[in-house]
């Protein structure tokens, strides 16, 4: 057990820190320090922009993509090391929100399931911040239920018989498709047999983004902002050459996808607690800072806890990670605590402003509004990227061995679960 | 960084954990909370033979000098295991505040008879309702001997060894060192909620003391103490927790009710993630206080009320929850929930309640003024 650096650790840290100290946007960071999580603001500049920039600087001086292989335009660095640079990148990771999805999930499924060629060709440009990934998986009737999509793809003649024949011609509707607009490739689900198993009948694919019938309809959410989309596919063509795995093994593809989403958003979820306690020590009270009144306290050291327990249940994984065991399902921990916590800190934050609490405006509102966007933006974190339930299922399940649930799908084909539409006929 | 044990120290935990199978079973556990005495004599010999309880004390104090970190997962076992045995006061307390304040004389009497066993130590503090603070002591030290009342003491019957705050001739508060087989002592037990560990009434009536640590030190001298035993007494609670969650879990399985596993209700599978987050959550909060803790960290008094808040929380939470899977069998005596639930809650007041250690976490890691 030790948690302090080793020597070739704190040699590393310490040229990120030089690094960083020579090569960041500085005047960014304090409309970085306010922007949320979820979703980069910046008004200064173009945020795509900005983001592009400081993802290729970075690229060019090797700290880009850290733990990817060199060949695929990362560093070859270790676990440890991805944490060392996080931490001394600190307000300036958040440029990285528009390669997230790319980094996070799309690039490991393109690591593990695309061929050589295609990975030397797409992974560079993700490392090198030219290309944005987005992830087509939920639709309007599957989201907890990623198996139920229907997006239909079908194959168009033999491949290899003509131009363009063998390619896969798609139809349906995606949803809730972050970043889709901003987005150069996406990661795309499909059904391509409907008449056996839900499970068995998907294939995987990229596509460009910009291929003809493929059109984006922006959606404006619950806390003012439109970072999500509907996204419909009109017979848009896909070279076969873009299929990942084989036809029907869409399922295990999207849990190579679906596992590095656990792993790289519960990992390393902010909280809002190190700015609640800030504010903490701001707010005056009858008897002095907020502080130091014992019920404060008391929450305040509840929130303490799960924002440190999280954060040491983080180097417990990266600590796994480097002996070389696998990210396992208690992964699911980090978004279930930390997405409830941000609602919870938001809440608590407001109720110490007092009638204060209820100001959005940034220029009045204490601490510049930061704890309202939160309470605004929290709800989404506890559904995004499998809900509070569905983590507590996997928790239950894959890591105490409860039963599964019972299940009205269960050995039936596709085409003959019950769905709402069934339900009313 | 490597946030991990080692292979050598789970091995150990290994050994701990199959010693304590074979000779701590639940047997042992309710054989002490039907009977008089406040623990299991013959498992205290045993344990303290193997040497595992004098992980953390130095070889010159017959120690086996091994460390904390040994001492943590000790610790744990001793949780899982619901030992009824003198820990948090001996162990985690006398020992340590021995090992903090105590002069090279006062450490060569007492700790290798603590570290083996042979003697039991214990800290003698509250003496009325209410978060203990300085105005809530009473007793006092005149001409070097002690009068007062302390209630409730740990294993204040058993014990050959208190370490007492009190008033002091300076108008300080001072630690002492009382042998209890000295004049004026008197012990009574006492009927508390966790019947495994013991406690007593202790009264002194110019009872004679020696000082331990300096004049005046008497809170700073317990603070130090308290932190180390927080981050030990953690790790007894995280493995109870862990038996009260598998516990929870077994019965899940087992139990059918419509039809089907109580296991497969969500109700149930929720319950049960939600035990598994807390204990997880405190189990990492826990080796940070174990790492601090043996290389005595500046971080030290965070990282142990850290572990202490954790912990606490997360053995509350599944020895109330694991009833609450049993149903109505939860709520009986054969059951061993309640052992639990009562160990829980008795560790949760140990070394001050919840409050204080929430107090004291945010107090360490309060943003200071600029
Ligand atoms: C901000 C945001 C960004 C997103 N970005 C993307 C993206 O980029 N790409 C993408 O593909 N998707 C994205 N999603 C979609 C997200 O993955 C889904 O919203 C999520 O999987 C839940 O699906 P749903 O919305 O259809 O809700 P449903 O699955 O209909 O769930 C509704 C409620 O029922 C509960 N429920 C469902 N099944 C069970 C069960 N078996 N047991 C118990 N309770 C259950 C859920 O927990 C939830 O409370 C995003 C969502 C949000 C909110
Ligand atoms: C103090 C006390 C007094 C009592 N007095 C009487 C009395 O006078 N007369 C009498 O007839 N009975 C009495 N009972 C029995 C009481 O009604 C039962 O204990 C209760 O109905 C639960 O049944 P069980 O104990 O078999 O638990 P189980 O039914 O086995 O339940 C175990 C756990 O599984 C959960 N569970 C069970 N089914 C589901 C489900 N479908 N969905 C989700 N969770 C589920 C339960 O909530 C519980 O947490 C008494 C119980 C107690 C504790």
């Amino acid at each position: 057990m030790n948690f302090d650096d080793t020597p070739q650790e704190a040699d590393f840290r310490a040229r990120a820190a030089a690094w960083i100290a020579n090569n960041a946007p500085f005047e960014l960071g304090p409309e970085l320090d306010v922007s949320g999580f979820g979703h980069l603001h910046l008004h200064s500049v173009d945020r795509i922009a900005a983001a592009k920039a400081w993802q290729k600087k970075k690229f060019d001086a090797g700290w880009a993509a850290l733990r990817w292989p060199r060949e695929y335009g990362g560093a070859g660095a270790s676990p440890i090391e991805q944490v060392i640079w996080s931490e001394e990148e600190g307000v300036f990771g958040k440029l990285s929100g528009p390669f997230n999805i790319g980094f996070g999930m799309c690039g490991p499924t393109v690591m593990a399931w695309a061929s050589e060629e295609q990975k030397r060709h797409l992974l560079p440009r993700l490392a090198a911040g030219e290309d944005i990934w987005c992830q087509l998986f939920s639709e309007p009737v599957a989201g907890s239920d990623l198996a139920g999509i229907r997006t239909k793809a079908v194959q168009d003649g033999d491949p290899g018989s003509e131009a363009g024949a063998g390619d896969w011609i798609i139809n349906g509707q995606k949803i809730w498709t972050s970043g889709a607009r901003d987005a150069d490739w996406g990661l795309l689900i499909t059904r391509t047999d409907p008449t056996v198993l839900k499970h068995r009948g998907l294939t995987m694919f990229f596509l460009d983004m910009k291929s003809p019938g493929v059109e984006i309809r922006p959606i404006w959410q619950m806390n003012e902002e439109s970072v999500f989309n509907e996204v419909y596919f009109t017979d848009v063509r896909i070279p076969d050459a873009q299929r990942l795995g084989e036809v029907g093994q869409g399922w295990t593809v999207a849990l190579t996808t679906l596992m590095n989403e656990r792993m790289s958003i519960g990992g390393s979820m902010p909280t809002g607690f190190p700015q609640l306690l800030d504010l903490c020590t701001q707010i005056e009270t009858e008897n002095g800072p907020a502080i130091d009144d014992p019920r404060v306290r008391s929450q305040l050291a509840r929130f303490a806890v799960r924002a440190s327990g999280l954060q040491y249940s983080a180097f417990r994984s990266i600590s796994a990670l480097s002996r070389g065991e696998q990210p396992g399902p208690e992964n699911s921990i980090g978004k279930l605590v930390a997405g409830a916590m941000m609602q919870d800190i938001a809440r608590f934050a407001l109720d110490l402003e007092g009638e204060a609490g209820l100001l959005q405006d940034k220029e009045l509102a204490p601490d510049r509004a930061r704890f309202q966007e939160m309470l605004l933006r929290s709800p989404a974190t506890r559904i995004e990227g499998g809900s509070d339930e569905v983590l507590r299922n996997i928790i239950a399940e894959r890591v105490l061995g409860l039963p599964a649930d019972i299940r009205a799908d269960k050995d039936v084909p596709f085409d003959q679960i019950p769905t709402a539409a069934s339900a009313k006929r | 960084m490597q946030f991990d044990f080692s292979d050598d120290q789970k091995e150990l935990r290994d050994g701990v954990r199959r010693l304590l199978d074979q000779r701590c079973p639940i047997s042992v556990v309710r054989a002490v909370a039907d009977g008089e005495a406040g623990h299991s004599a013959e498992l205290w010999r045993e344990i303290g033979e193997s040497g595992f309880l004098a992980a953390a004390v130095p070889e010159q104090y017959g120690g086996v000098g091994a460390g904390y970190l040994e001492l943590c997962l000790v610790a744990q076992e001793l949780g899982r295991s619901l030992a009824p045995l003198p820990t948090v006061s001996s162990v985690y307390q006398a020992s340590e505040a021995l090992l903090i304040a105590g002069s090279d004389a006062q450490k060569a009497a007492w700790l290798p008879r603590l570290a083996s066993g042979a003697a039991i130590g214990t800290v003698a503090l509250a003496e009325r309702p209410g978060e203990t603070t300085p105005g809530a002591i009473a007793a006092t030290v005149r001409g070097g001997k002690l009068s007062g009342v302390k209630i409730p003491v740990a294993d204040g019957i058993a014990a050959d060894l208190a370490i007492v705050l009190a008033k002091d001739e300076a108008g300080g508060q001072s630690l002492f060192l009382a042998d209890l087989g000295a004049a004026g002592v008197t012990r009574e037990g006492v009927k508390t909620i966790d019947p495994t560990r013991k406690h007593a009434r202790l009264s002194f009536a110019d009872t004679p003391v020696e000082p331990l640590g300096a004049a005046g030190q008497g809170w700073a001298l317990l603070d130090r103490v308290r932190d180390r035993a927080a981050v030990l007494t953690a790790f007894e609670q995280i493995g109870g927790a862990e038996a009260a969650l598998f516990m929870a879990r077994d019965y899940a399985l087992q139990r059918f009710a419509f039809g089907r596993q109580i296991g497969s209700f969500q109700a149930i599978k929720h319950m049960l993630a939600d035990m598994y987050v807390a204990l997880e959550l405190a189990r990492s909060n826990c080796y940070y206080g174990a790492w601090a803790l043996s290389v005595d960290s500046d971080t030290l008094p965070a990282a142990a009320a850290s572990a202490r808040v954790a912990a606490t929380q997360a053995y509350q939470l599944c020895s109330a929850n694991t009833i609450q899977v049993h149903g109505g069998m939860g709520f009986t005596w054969e059951f061993d929930c309640h052992l639990h639930y009562r160990r829980s809650n008795y560790l949760a007041l140990a070394l001050g309640g919840a409050s204080l250690w929430e107090s004291r976490l945010i107090a360490a890691i309060r943003p200071r003024a600029a």
